[in-house]
C-alpha cells in the first residue's frame, strides 16, 4: 500500500516535472542563442549551453539598436490598452452581470459574433477608417484597435468575476446608504481586483505580442512595436538570430514584472466570508 | 422609529402574480413577524419595503410618507439579510460602522456608538477582524450590528437566523427579542420557522401564495386559525385534520370514514350533513375514557422527544397525533382510549374557512 501511494507520488511529481520542462524549454532556448556569441552559434553543434556565453548582443541590441524605441512604443501601447479595456470591461461587465434591460441578449450577441472573424479580414478595412484620421503609423491608433478588439472578451470575463459576487452585498450597501455607483465602487470593486488583475494580464500580454496590426498600421521605426521590432533583426540575407533572442529576453522582462506586481491578487479567495458558504 | 402602511400591494414578475392586494398597517415599535411556506412571496414584500425590488401595484408609506419611488439609501431602513451580506474586505468594526461613514457622521461618535452596539451584541474582541475569520453565530451578530449602530426607522429581517444551528438560532432570538426590547424599533421578520414567529412576534402576518391568510397575535391565530391553511402552519407538532359529516340531532357528531362518530357536547354552527374538517391540536387530545361513546384508537407508534411523548395514532384510516407528558404512554401499544373535548375542537367549512 505504501509504496504504491510513494510510486504514485513519484509518478505525480515526475509528470509535473515533464510538463514544466516541455513549458519552459523554448524560453530557455531562447536564453541559450542569447548568450551565445556569433561565431560559436553554428559551429558547435547542438549543446545545452556554450561552451563560452558572453552579453554582447544584449549590449548590441541595448546600444547599437532601435529596440528600446520599440520596447517604449511597446510599453506605452500595452500599458494603456490594458487600462483602458480593463476600465471599460470592469463598466460594461458590471452592467451585464447586474442589470436587466432592453437588447440586452442581442448585445451580447453581437459582441460575440465579433469575436468570430479571423482578424486578418478586418485588417484593409481598419486601414482605411484610421488613415483619413490621420491615426495610421501612430500609438494612438493601435491602442483604438486592440482596444476595440479586446473589450468584448474582457468584458465577458469581468462579468464572469461580477457574477461571482453575491448581490446582497450591494444591497446591502444601498440599504446602508450607498448610490448603486458608490456600492459598486466601494463594495463590488475591490472585491473583483483578482477579476481586474486578470484582465489587466490578459489584455497587455495579447496587445504586447500582437503583430499583425503593428505590421499594417505602423511604417517606419519611430512608431513601431517590439513584435514588428524583432522582424528588423531577419535582413534580406541573414537572420541575427543572438540579437534577436537578446531582445525577446529583454521583452519578457515587463511581462513578468507585470505578472509579479499582479499575482497577489490573482489568488482568489477574496471574498471569503461574505455570505455563509 | 416609525410606522409602516402597506396599502393594496401586488407585485408580480411579468406576467407571474407574486403579492395579491397585501393590506398590512404596522403600528410604530410592533414586532411583526411574516410567516409561510417557502415561495409564498415573504422576501418579496420585506424587498418591496427595502426598496430593493418595485411597486408593480399599490403604496408603501413609512412614518406616513409615501416611498414607492424612493431609493434604498432614501427609506433609512435597516435590513439583516439571510447570507449576512457582510463586506468580505472590511473589518467587524468598519463593516458596522459603514453606514455612518457613508453619511458623513463624525469620527467620535462613529467610535461611540459602535463600541456600544459591540458591547450589546458581544463583539468587543472581534473588532478588528474580517468576516471570513468570524463563526456562523458572530457574523449573524456582525450583521445584527451594522443594523443597529445607526437608529433607523425600521428594521427588516430576512429569516436571519436560519443558517444557524438550533441552539445559536434559540440564543439568538432571545437576544433579538432582547434587543427589541431595548430599542423598541418597528421591525418585520421574516421566518418559515413557526416556533421564530410564536415567540418573537407582537402580531403574526401568516402568508400563503402571495395572499394574506391571517394577522393577528400569536394566541390568536394559534387558538382561532382563521383557516385551515393558518391552522396546519401554526404549531408543530401540527394540527390533527378530519374530513367528514356533521350531524345534529339528540346525540350531536360528527362522523368520519369508516362510520366512526366523533362524539360533540353541543352541535357545531354547520348545517346537518353537512361536510367539513375538524381539527384537534395533539396536546388537546385526552388519552382516556369518557363515558359510553369513548373512541378506541390504534397505536403506530411512539416517539419519547424528553420534553414529552408524541403518539402516532389511527381512528380507522384516519391517522392522527396526540402530544402527552405522561411518560406511562412511552409502552402504548394495541387500542388506547381518547377522547376530543368539544371545546378544543376547531371546525373549518368546505372552503376551508373557520366556522
Ligand atoms: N426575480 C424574480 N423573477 C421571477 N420570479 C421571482 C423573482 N424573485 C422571486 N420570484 C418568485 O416570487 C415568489 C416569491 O418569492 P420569495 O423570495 O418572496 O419567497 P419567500 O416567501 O421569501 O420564500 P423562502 O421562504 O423560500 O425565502 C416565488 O415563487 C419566486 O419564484
Ligand atoms: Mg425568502
Amino acid at each position: 500500500m505504501r509504496a504504491k501511494a510513494a510510486f504514485l507520488t513519484v509518478a505525480h511529481r515526475l509528470a509535473i516535472l515533464a510538463y514544466i520542462a516541455f513549458a519552459l524549454f523554448p524560453l530557455f532556448w531562447l536564453l541559450k542563442v542569447a548568450v551565445t556569441p556569433n561565431d560559436l552559434l553554428y559551429s558547435e553543434g547542438i549543446r545545452l549551453w556554450p561552451s563560452r556565453a558572453s552579453l554582447e548582443h544584449f549590449d548590441f541590441v541595448l546600444r547599437h539598436s532601435a529596440f528600446p524605441v520599440f520596447f517604449r512604443n511597446s510599453l506605452i501601447v500595452s500599458g494603456s490598452t490594458a487600462i483602458v479595456v480593463t476600465i471599460l470591461a470592469s463598466l460594461s461587465g458590471y452592467a451585464l452581470s447586474r442589470f436587466r434591460f432592453r437588447g440586452k441578449y442581442w448585445l451580447v450577441t453581437l459582441m460575440l459574433l465579433t469575436q468570430m472573424f479571423p482578424l486578418v479580414m478586418l485588417v484593409a478595412p481598419i486601414f482605411k477608417i484610421l488613415s483619413p484620421l490621420g491615426l495610421t503609423n501612430s500609438l494612438t491608433g493601435l491602442v483604438i484597435v486592440y482596444t476595440a478588439f479586446n473589450v468584448p472578451f474582457a468584458t465577458f470575463l469581468m462579468q464572469s468575476f461580477f457574477d461571482g459576487i453575491p448581490k446582497d452585498l450591494e444591497e446591502a450597501a444601498m440599504i446602508d446608504g450607498a448610490t448603486q455607483f458608490v456600492a459598486f465602487r466601494q463594495i463590488i470593486l475591490p472585491l473583483t481586483l483578482p477579476g481586474i488583475a486578470a484582465t489587466l494580464g490578459f489584455v497587455f500580454t495579447a496587445a504586447w505580442s500582437e503583430l499583425l496590426f503593428s505590421l499594417m498600421l505602423i511604417s517606419g521605426n519611430e512608431q513601431a512595436t517590439f513584435p514588428v521590432g524583432l522582424l528588423s533583426f531577419v535582413s534580406k540575407f541573414s537572420v541575427d538570430f543572438g540579437q534577436m533572442m537578446a531582445a525577446g529576453v529583454l521583452a519578457l522582462i515587463p511581462a513578468c514584472l507585470f505578472f509579479l506586481l499582479i499575482q497577489r491578487y490573482l489568488v482568489q479567495g477574496l471574498t471569503a466570508g461574505a455570505v455563509k458558504g | 422609529m416609525a410606522s409602516i402602511d402597506i396599502a393594496n400591494i401586488q407585485k408580480s414578475y411579468g406576467i407571474h402574480p407574486v403579492l395579491h392586494k397585501v393590506d398590512l398597517k404596522i403600528r410604530d415599535g410592533e414586532f411583526v413577524v411574516l410567516v409561510g411556506p417557502s415561495g409564498c412571496g415573504k422576501s418579496t414584500l420585506l424587498r418591496m419595503i427595502a426598496g430593493l425590488e418595485s411597486v408593480t401595484a399599490g403604496e408603501i408609506r413609512i412614518a406616513g410618507k409615501r416611498v414607492n419611488e424612493l431609493a434604498p439609501k432614501d427609506r433609512d431602513i435597516a435590513m439583516v439579510f439571510q447570507s449576512y451580506a457582510l463586506y468580505p474586505h472590511m473589518s467587524v468594526a468598519r463593516n458596522m460602522s459603514y453606514s455612518l461613514r457613508l453619511r458623513k457622521t463624525p469620527k467620535e461618535r462613529i467610535a461611540t456608538v459602535v463600541a456600544g452596539a459591540a458591547a450589546k451584541l458581544g463583539l468587543d474582541p472581534l473588532l478588528e477582524r474580517r468576516p471570513r475569520a468570524l463563526s456562523g453565530g458572530q457574523r449573524q451578530r456582525v450583521a445584527m450590528g451594522r443594523a443597529i449602530v445607526r437608529q433607523p426607522k425600521a428594521f427588516l429581517f430576512d429569516e436571519p437566523l436560519s443558517n444557524l444551528d438550533a441552539r445559536l438560532r434559540e440564543q439568538m432570538r432571545a437576544e433579538i427579542k432582547k434587543l427589541h426590547k431595548d430599542l423598541g424599533a418597528t421591525s418585520i421578520y421574516v421566518t418559515h420557522d413557526q416556533i421564530e414567529a410564536m415567540t418573537l412576534a407582537d402580531r403574526i402576518v401568516a402568508m400563503n401564495a402571495g395572499v394574506v391568510q391571517q394577522v393577528g397575535s400569536p394566541l390568536d391565530l394559534y387558538d382561532r386559525p382563521a383557516n385551515l391553511f393558518v391552522a396546519g402552519f401554526i404549531g408543530s407538532p401540527g394540527m390533527n385534520f378530519f374530513e367528514g359529516t356533521h350531524h345534529v340531532g339528540d346525540r350531536p357528531r360528527f362522523e368520519i370514514a369508516g362510520d366512526i362518530g366523533i362524539p360533540l357536547d353541543a352541535p357545531a354552527p354547520l348545517a346537518n350533513n353537512a361536510k367539513a374538517t375538524l381539527g384537534i391540536r395533539p396536546e388537546h387530545v385526552v388519552l382516556a375514557g369518557h363515558g359510553p361513546e369513548t373512541l378506541l384508537a390504534t397505536v403506530d407508534l411512539v416517539e419519547p422527544t424528553g420534553f414529552g411523548i408524541i403518539l402516532h395514532l389511527s381512528l380507522g384510516r384516519a391517522g392522527f397525533k396526540a402530544f402527552t407528558n405522561d411518560r406511562s404512554f412511552l409502552t402504548a401499544s394495541g387500542t388506547i382510549p381518547v377522547h376530543f373535548p368539544t371545546h378544543a375542537l376547531h371546525f373549518f367549512d368546505g372552503e376551508g374557512n373557520r366556522v
